[in-house]
């Protein structure tokens, strides 16, 4: 090729030493993070060849080393009224809810408030996987390998103030695609919410995944909580509203039957339901001759967070 | 053939086996037979295919009056028998899975559930009502009590009504179908009331005046 017509290099263009240098680092990272999603992902039990991957690391740290359940079992017994009642319901139903375009509005007692489209919301935290237990108030559990980061990590963007003691999570409501808004069997939107110090533990995940892959809309797509050491029913699914608050909200099974769901919502063997014990629970996918398993005080979380609650009567706040 | 062979030969060995239909379905699914399956929860499944099963079975032994009297079907008495003790049998099988599979033989545990938790008591209330008519189902009992028998078996009335609470009670949430059940049995229950309230009626006028007033 003449001189004249060879192309110029932009200086922008030039790979910085320091990647030029760290190169292979680069890629051994990105082949584990993509190794461990397409690990996850061709697990037997695991996601359709179909579903978005993500790209995450594993937190080896927060996820406990039980068998995780099948992507089948996670993904087609779910507990979202909003898409039918029965277990099944939601994933026959998960067709109605449509995760993009997707807003969520933060507001409150924070420095920094406004309506965020889920790309903002989501763009600066690195994803993880963290097996955790998930525990039911109907005396269910599952391991669930779910992705996402820390909610705490989240919250700091929007500089919450000293009056913000609690955080509200609201999902959306729209009967076109939660058609079973139209029934009054809860009050709606679903609301949820917790203590500042709650929702700031790194084992309170925003979730935006599940078995390496892009949630469904029956597991609460987008975008959803969860917080392992309480009933699942804490764990508020596709969240639309963020708002950081004085008074204790007021959650949506509490609001429906005081008696029976409260606030804290502490998985705790010790404190029963008024209508079924809580001492034990059935693994989900262990079998039609599976005993059941001794439920563990927080989950099994207790070494992380039993000290949030110290001095606390948890009968009273349960 | 006679409506008798018909009804011996015919009716009750279909409705016999249509009836084994929910057994044999929650087998196929515990096997796996033909795709079937009993989903992630097995066990709650099967407790509640058997306590529904039990309950549809105790409602079609009460319809079995009101369908005599309003199609003019004298025999299809004959199959309540049958469908009185399904009802039980399933009920059975619903506790005997609850105690053993759910709470693994603990009887203790059911003991206080029986005094603590009021789904539990009305539910076993209603099973241990079902054992005196089940036992007194036979032609022989018939006989023995008499008059009494027609006296001990109004009982399923009772049993059905505690059958009903236990499913409303149990239910987390959604109460459509327990609230179903009861619409149900109120009008098989009104029924009877209407039509017993008749029969007295109509028995005054006639050991009374000959113009008896209407009663309504």
């Amino acid at each position: 090729m003449p001189r004249s017509r060879r192309p110029s290099i932009l200086p922008s263009e030039i790979t910085p030493p320091e990647v030029f240098f760290n190169r292979r680092q680069a890629i051994a990272a990105a082949l584990a993070a993509g190794a461990v999603g397409l690990a996850r992902a061709a697990e037997p039990g695991g996601p359709p060849a179909t579903a978005g991957k993500l790209e995450y690391s594993r937190n080896p740290r927060y996820s406990t080393d039980e068998t995780p359940n099948s992507y089948e079992d996670i993904t087609s017994y779910n507990n979202f009224y909003e898409l039918g009642t029965d277990k099944s319901d939601p994933k026959t139903n998960a067709h109605y809810l449509r995760p993009r375009p997707w807003n969520v509005t933060v507001d409150g007692e924070a420095e920094v408030k406004g309506t965020f489209t889920i790309e903002d919301i989501l763009k600066p935290h690195p994803l993880e996987e963290r097996v955790y237990r998930f525990r039911c108030v109907e005396a269910w559990s599952m391991v669930v390998p779910w992705v996402g980061f820390p909610l705490g990590d989240l919250l700091k963007r929007f500089k919450p103030t000293s009056r913000a003691k609690y955080v509200q999570l609201t999902t959306l409501k729209d009967t076109k695609q939660l058609p079973w808004q139209r029934y009054p069997i809860l009050e709606w939107p679903y609301v949820e919410g917790l203590r500042m110090d709650e929702a700031m533990h790194p084992l309170t995940l925003m979730v935006t995944g599940v078995y390496g892959t892009v949630l469904p809309a029956q597991n609460g797509a987008p975008l959803r909580l969860i917080v392992p050491w309480k009933y699942g029913f804490k764990s508020v699914k596709s969240i639309v509203r963020i708002s950081f608050v004085e008074r204790q909200p007021v959650n949506t099974w509490n609001a429906a039957t005081p008696r029976e769901y409260g606030f804290y919502a502490n998985v705790n063997p010790a404190v029963d339901h008024p209508r079924w014990s809580q001492a034990k629970e059935r693994r989900i996918g262990a079998g039609f001759l599976a005993r059941r398993i001794d439920t563990l005080p927080f989950n099994g979380y207790a070494d992380d967070v039993a000290g949030l609650y110290k001095g606390m009567d948890l009968r009273r706040f349960f | 053939m006679n409506v008798d062979q018909r009804y011996r030969l015919v009716y009750k060995p279909l409705i016999f086996i249509a009836s084994l239909g929910p057994i044999v379905w929650l087998f196929m699914g515990g096997f796996g037979v033909l795709g079937q399956s009993l989903g992630p929860d097995p066990i709650k499944l099967t407790l509640h295919t058997l306590g529904k099963t039990s309950l549809n079975f105790l409602m079609l032994t009460l319809m079995v009056t009101p369908v005599r009297y309003l199609a003019g079907w004298p025999h299809i008495v004959r199959i309540r028998r049958m469908l009185g003790l399904f009802a039980f049998c399933y009920a059975l099988l619903h506790f005997l899975v609850y105690i053993v599979l759910d709470q693994e033989l603990d009887f203790a545990g059911l003991g206080k559930d029986i005094v603590k938790r009021p789904y539990i008591t009305v539910g076993f209330a209603a099973l241990v009502i079902l054992v005196p008519l089940a036992v007194t189902s036979t032609n022989g009992m018939m006989r023995r009590l008499g008059r009494r028998w027609q006296t001990l078996h109004r009982l399923v009335y009772v049993a059905t009504v505690l059958g009903v609470v236990h499913y409303y009670w149990q239910v987390k949430r959604d109460v459509t179908e327990p609230l179903i059940y009861a619409a149900v049995l109120a009008v098989l229950l009104a029924y009877r009331i209407v039509r017993s309230r008749r029969r007295r009626a109509m028995a005054t006028s006639k050991s009374g005046s000959a113009t008896a007033p209407e009663r309504t």
